[in-house]
């Protein structure tokens, strides 16, 4: 058997639920983080800069660090490894300071 | 749950955590009416990080080491009374006859409150240290303790091919954590050479469990395959839109980089850190005394009965001195019993004598030579959220004359942004060339919606 993450820790999951990630669908497992969702997809950047335009995803892990920041449900700025993922959710990445709506 | 009720509580812990969880139900079980605030959803800190329940794991033991003890603190907040105040983020306390802890519970204005207790003891863990190098923005490059959080909480990992980077004994820990989940592990990289070890060896003979501890990562990570290059470092990560390699190169006894010993690893993530860092601003911004630890962090300062300097305050675990799970466990029942006013057995204190001279040793060993900041190179991003370059931080001290953290702060804008300087701290105080590591100030602990903070109640 291959040795995976879900395979040591003898985890049957519930049923796995979709969000959309930038318009498409992705799974979720029960209990997830969105950073999680998203890093079992092989995503590892939902985020650009501010000033260089760079990429960025999940860092510190336990939302010291604000890289994994995204826009979740029209809500800019949320912390995405700190946020579990709701059946639902539409998570798109986050440009900049993440207002751009407010044209600020 | 009152959010206020009318009897304040005899003691808030703050923070669910090996040294919070030990605390709160020796308190309860020596009879105080206890709170025990948590951000986290489920009891456990960083260190007992669990699958939610939903991922079903019926083996959270075998993503742990030493995860009976938790089992056991668990049972016992279970059978104890304690008011166990899940996704709590306190974001200020009010000292006082009677403490106030402003927690933030959510975004809306209501998602609040205020819990009142006679005693608070703060045991709210700590954070990774890092230290910039050219590439470590990029997506893949996640902190070691990280990269286990996301594994421990999430059974994910952020790449198959993971190097392991930095100082310290958490390396091993996550290093032997992700090959036995199953990434491959080509390397893990210490800069240290370990030899500082070799000056406590008395205080090695007296710590056992701690020595045994490394042998089980040492035999995980031998049965493996994994390389542990010493005195080495990553100086540099490689990809454009995520890492695809990294540069390692061996360092001298000051961690500078020796010219034609690098080598090129391939890899799809790299995790990273220098240690730990105790999280205190709650206590420093109400101007409690600190202490500077062996390997520069500051943490602290307490009384043989965990008491800080300011009255109705203690601490236990990290918060006091980096020093791992047992130590931060001794330390929690010791602070409940002296706050409930019970004896402290002798073999209890002992133990914490041990436990913290091996923490000593340890941070000694791998305090970060004064030579890597020669791996930076002009452009490199030092303060990731306001993307500021080690050029930037050089002309403020070189030409602007800035001497500290703080100058070089309101010159460049390093550390004003999301994280608050916790990223970029230490490296930008080392920049600056401050001799003395100062306490991080924050008047708020974590963001707080302007809502909740207009009308704190
Ligand atoms: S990854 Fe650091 S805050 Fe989420």
């Amino acid at each position: 058997m291959r040795r995976t993450p879900a395979a040591l820790a003898g985890a049957e999951p519930g049923p796995a639920h979709t969000i959309e990630f930038d318009g498409r669908e992705i799974p979720a497992l029960p209990g997830q983080t969105i950073a999680a969702a998203l890093w079992a997809e092989g995503i590892l950047a939902w985020r650009t800069t501010r000033v260089g335009g760079c990429p960025r995803g999940a860092f510190c892990g336990i939302g010291v660090c604000f890289d994994c920041l995204a826009t979740v449900n029209g809500r800019p700025n949320q912390r995405t490894c700190l946020l579990p993922a709701q059946p639902g959710d539409t998570v798109a990445t986050q440009e900049g300071h993440g207002r751009a709506d407010l044209a600020v | 749950m009152p959010t206020s009720p009318s009897e304040p509580y005899d003691l808030a812990v703050i923070g669910a955590g090996p040294a919070g969880l030990a605390a709160a139900v020796t308190a309860a079980e020596l009879g105080l009416r206890c709170a025990l605030l948590d951000a986290g959803a489920r009891p456990g800190g960083q260190y007992y990080r669990h699958p939610a329940p939903g991922l079903g794991a019926a083996h959270p033991e075998r993503l742990h080491h030493g995860w009976s003890v938790f089992a056991a603190l668990s049972d016992r907040l279970a059978a104890s009374g304690v008011d166990h105040l899940a996704g709590h983020h306190v974001w200020t306390a009010e000292q006082g006859e009677v403490w106030r802890l402003h927690a933030t519970l959510g975004p809306e204005a209501a998602d609040r409150a205020v819990v009142r207790a006679r005693s608070v003891l703060l045991a709210t863990g700590a954070y990774e240290r890092q230290l910039p190098f050219p590439g470590w923005t990029l997506p893949g490059v996640v902190t070691a303790g990280g990269a286990q959080a996301m594994l421990k909480a999430g059974l994910v990992l952020p790449g198959r091919r993971i190097v392991v980077a930095g100082s310290g004994p958490l390396l091993l820990a996550a290093a032997s954590s992700l090959v036995t989940a199953g990434a491959a592990v080509p390397a893990v990289v210490e800069a240290t050479d370990y030899l500082g070890y070799a000056r406590g060896a008395r205080t090695l003979a007296t710590n056992p469990a701690k020595l045994l501890e490394g042998a089980n990562h040492g035999a995980a990570l031998l049965r493996h395959g994994v390389r542990l290059r010493r005195s080495s470092a990553v100086v540099e990560a490689h990809g454009t839109d995520r890492v695809t390699g990294v540069t390692v190169a061996r360092l001298d006894r000051d961690w500078r980089p020796v010219p034609g010993t690098e080598r090129r690893i391939d890899c799809d993530a790299l995790a990273v850190g220098h240690g730990l860092l105790p999280q205190i601003e709650l206590a420093t911004e109400l101007g409690a005394e600190t202490r500077v630890t062996p390997d520069g962090t500051v943490a602290l300062k307490v009384d043989p009965g965990q008491r800080t300097s300011l009255p109705g305050l203690w601490a236990a675990g990290e918060t006091c001195g980096v020093g791992g799970a047992d130590l931060a466990v001794v330390e929690g029942e010791l602070a409940a019993r002296v706050i409930a006013g019970a004896p402290v057995p002798a073999a209890l204190r002992r133990r914490r004598e041990r436990r913290r001279a091996f923490a000593e040793l340890m941070a000694a060993a791998h305090r970060p030579g004064p030579g890597w900041t020669d791996w930076l190179r002009p452009d490199t991003d030092v303060c990731r959220c306001e993307e500021v370059p080690a050029a930037r931080i050089r002309e403020a001290v070189d030409e602007l004359g800035a001497g500290d953290a703080r100058t070089v702060k309101l010159l460049t804008r390093a550390g004003m942004g999301w994280c608050q300087g916790r990223m970029c701290g230490p490296a930008v105080a080392c920049l600056a060339g401050d001799p003395n590591p100062r306490a991080d100030s924050r008047p708020l602990a974590c963001p707080v919606p302007l809502s909740q903070l207009a009308d704190p109640t």
